[in-house]
């Protein structure tokens, strides 16, 4: 299969940046999106050209580091599929196909398609967690968890902290990252106790980090990998309603 | 050098115990004074990072990642094992101890491995408190499976997502102390060397990956947690940025490497499908509790799978290994695919692929029990290969996966360099020559929760709170020399790739020193690994600048130090005469082809001492003691 591609390419954080056209050659359908662009890097070095760079790591669809907005779809469209586990064969020999990274105020570019995410570490460090030191858990078993309520607090767990659905959002919103956080940790027993405090912190520093507001356009959901249901941004919603209404501890 | 275990003495089931009370604490309020790097946040760096933070330590945390939590214990899929005994099948401590230095196959040391299994308890109570999500039966309780060559049921379970939710608690609990200010966190920032200070490990220097800034950072003690070196095969199951240097660069600095040929081969990956592969896809050995392996006993069969009748079918593990099955060990599985592909068997377009078939059970709990057990990695299979596991059989190979080698550590995870900290993957305590399923998880969270947060406190309490500046003459030149390396590197401006070396690299190791090993072969490996590091020093072509980002850099780097590693892995190889766990020498096999150990020349710790890059490094032995096993054979039929 043969490609041509239409690039991000930017130097570095001060530079403007533009979009650069590549030829993708004898392009094998069983090729991941990644793997292609690999091919087209050997060839770009061959001919003294910077290859395009792009954050990756696990290339099976878990680690959360790959990302770009393919054909102005993050991830490409493929329901339930990252950029890495993106093949080939879902495109048409001869397409031309367009490569951005993830675009977002929070999400600055650090150089062509790669982007800085550590707004979504510091939410996460906002309040994230369970504050449970080494040493202090009682047995596995003393508290039992319906199968229901664990497999609810797994399906939010899931996220792999992409950051697909921000830049999906028209918005930019962080708030299925968010919210499948908080939700898995509202789910369990073990979140109970700083409850109101972790959704108050976290949706705190979403603001601050300056993500946008959710208007329910669903982009987020279509686009995650891992199908994440905007139903945990209701349950945020909720969450952040009821925490809103008791007084700070 | 005379290597120290400093296993403490007494019983088996009081050492951990009694050495908790041997061993120096440092007073609560003292604790502040003092600072501990940790590179790299997997599991063991993540549970670490946030226990050493809890208990007030100044903690200094490292990734070459852009966050902490894409460190690749993410990709584990399987489980974690604990010898709770939930299920009453009759597992205990001692049992998970005996079946670890079983599967190891007897060269792992009997102290840190009971201890493991000890703690492996602790490990489960403390995810279940941060909120990881682990599969539940109807009642609230834990569910249990057996996986990987157990014959109870002690592996804990989050989807075929494990790794991930105990990393996302362990990472979740390394924010809780960021945010606190108790850890400050480096991301993208790669470790190049390791700084001595009158022969104590007090200090790192690292790249800064998004602007290409060299510099150091002091402490008072360093903990490497940057796991193991599969990619030296290149093609394996590991994240595409796994790599030796930070471990390289500590043995280069006179850190003891440990039985570097110890790599385990895991038996159920997708198999190679062309040249530009740039990783074999693991699919979780959990799916073997279920399917079922098979072969044509046809040489070059061309039918599909579900029209070759049953009777023309070798589901080969099953009649070698009628005791443990198609759950045989990973590395008996793995040489078994190998040895019916080498054979002609094989299935697929390259031949090297053996069925892994779910028809079975599908017929025996229907299509719903497997997909709740295991939609994710059939709809991971099917996004990969476009073939339905509901509806044809998955095809499998074996891909290199674990490294069971690593630094060589004490009893209290310390290298033979004072300070100097291993932990997790990146040592070589536990697994022996093989790792059994579902352990990686246990023993990277016992290092970090439950191990290195005791004993680093003797060697701090030891050595006293040091306030190293990195004003020092050693780190300047250690900034210098990484320096150097640096545009050394640019200055080849040659005409290959890293890349191409790697791949060149990757394919030789497999051939020679992959799933069966022999000494003209490991020969050859010692004559083509310098060859084509020099090729490399001529010949590699870096682009862009070093003050900026430059992924071709990053790789190069990584290359080379695969390149000199690549030699000591060999040289361990060739060293070791005898077959053990993942170890497979051809020439010391029994009549019907299994492993053929030798207790008497064999029964020690290989760890190899730096001399010079393209000089044979000196061995050392530490000698395996073992009072409370049987040195027997391993056997799974």
């Amino acid at each position: 299969m043969n490609f041509t591609l239409h690039v991000w390419r930017q130097k570095n954080a001060r530079d403007k940046g533009r979009m650069e056209t590549y030829q993708a050659h004898d392009i094998a359908p069983d090729m991941s999106f990644l793997e292609m662009l690999d091919v087209v890097n050997e060839e770009l070095v061959a001919k003294r050209v910077e290859p395009i760079h792009f954050d990756h790591d696990c290339r099976e669809g878990i680690c959360g580091a790959c990302s770009l907005v393919i054909n102005g779809i993050p991830h490409g469209g493929k329901k339930g599929c990252t950029t890495c586990e993106l093949r080939m064969r879902n495109f048409k020999d001869g397409d031309e196909i367009y490569v951005e990274p993830f675009r977002a105020k929070a999400l600055p570019v650090v150089k062509d398609l790669v982007v800085d995410r550590s707004a979504l570490d510091r939410v996460m460090q906002a309040g994230g967690f369970v504050s449970v030191s080494t040493g202090a858990a009682p047995d596995g078993n003393a508290i039992p968890i319906p199968k229901a309520v664990a497999d609810k607090a797994m399906d939010a767990a899931a996220c792999i902290g992409c950051g697909a659905c921000i830049a999906a959002c028209k918005n930019a919103s962080a708030m299925l990252f968010v919210a499948a956080k908080v939700s898995h940790l509202a789910h369990l027993p073990q979140g109970q106790v700083e409850r109101e405090r972790r959704v108050r912190n976290m949706v705190a520093q979403m603001d601050k980090e300056g993500f946008g507001n959710c208007t329910n356009y669903y982009e987020c959901e279509a686009v995650c990998p891992k199908n994440i249901s905007v139903e945990v941004i209701a349950k945020m919603n909720r969450e952040y309603l009821k925490a809103l209404r008791k007084p700070v501890k | 050098m005379k290597l120290e275990s400093k296993i403490p003495t007494g019983p088996l089931t009081e050492k951990w115990d009694k050495h908790r009370f041997e061993m120096k604490l440092v007073n609560p309020a003292n604790k502040r004074k003092y600072s501990v790097i940790v590179v790299g946040t997997g599991l063991a760096g993540a549970s670490a990072a946030a226990s050493l933070a809890e208990l007030g330590y100044n903690v200094k945390a490292f990734c070459f990642q852009d966050s902490a939590r894409r460190a690749h214990s993410i990709g584990a899929q399987g489980g974690i094992n604990a010898a709770k005994n939930y299920q009453n099948d009759g597992d205990s401590v001692w049992r998970l101890f005996y079946d670890t230095i079983k599967g190891g196959d007897f060269r792992s040391r009997e102290g840190n491995v009971y201890r493991l299994a000890q703690v492996s308890n602790s490990i489960i109570d403390q995810c279940v408190a941060q909120g990881v999500p682990f599969a539940r039966d109807y009642g609230g309780t834990l569910d249990n499976r057996s996986f990987g060559g157990a014959q109870v049921s002690r592996t804990f379970y989050a989807r075929g997502q494990t790794g991930q939710q105990l990393l996302l608690g362990a990472y979740t609990a390394l924010n809780r102390q960021i945010g606190r200010g108790q850890v400050k966190m480096y991301p993208r920032t790669e470790m190049l060397d390791l700084v001595l200070i009158d022969g104590h490990a007090k200090g790192i220097v690292v790249r800064n990956l998004a602007t290409g800034k060299i510099e150091s950072h002091a402490a008072d003690a360093v903990v490497l947690a940057t796991g193991g070196y599969g990619r030296v095969f290149n093609l394996s199951t590991m994240g595409l940025g796994c790599n030796v240097t930070a471990a390289y660069r500590a043995y280069k600095r006179g850190a003891l490497f440990a039985n570097p040929c110890f790599t385990q081969i895991h038996p159920t990956c997708i198999p190679h499908t062309g040249e530009f592969q740039s990783k074999l896809t693991l699919m979780s050995e959990s799916l073997r509790n279920d399917g079922r392996i098979w072969v044509p006993k046809k040489k070059g069969e061309t039918r599909p799978p579900n029209q070759i009748p049953e009777d023309e079918r070798d589901y080969y593990l099953e009649r070698k290994y009628p005791s443990f099955g198609n759950l045989a060990p990973r590395d008996i599985s793995s040489r078994s695919a190998k040895e019916v592909c080498d054979d002609g068997r094989g299935v697929g377009p390259t031949g090297y692929g053996v069925y892994l078939d779910f028809a079975d059970a599908i017929k025996r709990l229907g299509k719903d029990i497997i997909e709740q057990r295991y939609s994710n990695l059939f709809e991971m299979y099917y996004l990969i290969t476009n073939e339905d596991p509901y509806e044809v059989p998955m095809r499998i190979y074996p891909a290199a996966h674990y490294a069971m080698g690593g630094l060589w550590v004490d009893y209290n995870l310390m290298s033979n360099i004072p300070g100097l900290h291993i932990i997790g993957e990146a040592n070589f305590s536990d697994h022996g020559a093989n790792r059994l399923g579902a352990s990686a998880l246990m023993q990277g969270l016992a290092d970090g929760y439950f191990i290195l947060p005791y004993t680093i406190n003797d060697y701090l309490a030891r050595v006293g709170a040091g306030n190293i500046s990195t004003d020092r003459e050693e780190f300047r030149t250690a900034e210098k020399q990484v320096e150097e390396r640096v545009e050394k590197l640019i200055a080849v401006n040659g005409k290959q790739t890293a890349e191409s070396f790697h791949k060149r690299l990757g394919n030789l190791m497999w051939e020679y020193c992959g799933m069966t090993r022999n000494e003209a072969g490991l020969k050859k490996a010692l004559e083509l690994i310098p060859a084509l590091r020099e090729e490399f020093w001529n010949d590699v072509k870096v682009l862009g600048e070093a003050g900026d980002m430059n992924q071709t850099l990053e790789r190069a780097g990584r290359v080379a130090d695969f390149l000199e590693f690549a030699e000591i892995f060999a040289h361990d190889a060739l060293n070791r005469e005898e077959s053990c766990g993942a170890h497979f020498r051809e020439e010391y096999q029994t009549e019907d082809g299994e492993a053929l150990r030798n207790d008497k020349k064999f029964a020690y710790v290989s760890a190899w001492e730096y001399k010079g890059v393209g000089q044979k490094p000196e061995l050392h032995k530490e000698p395996l003691e073992f009072e409370n096993v049987e040195l027997a054979t391993r056997s799974y039929k």
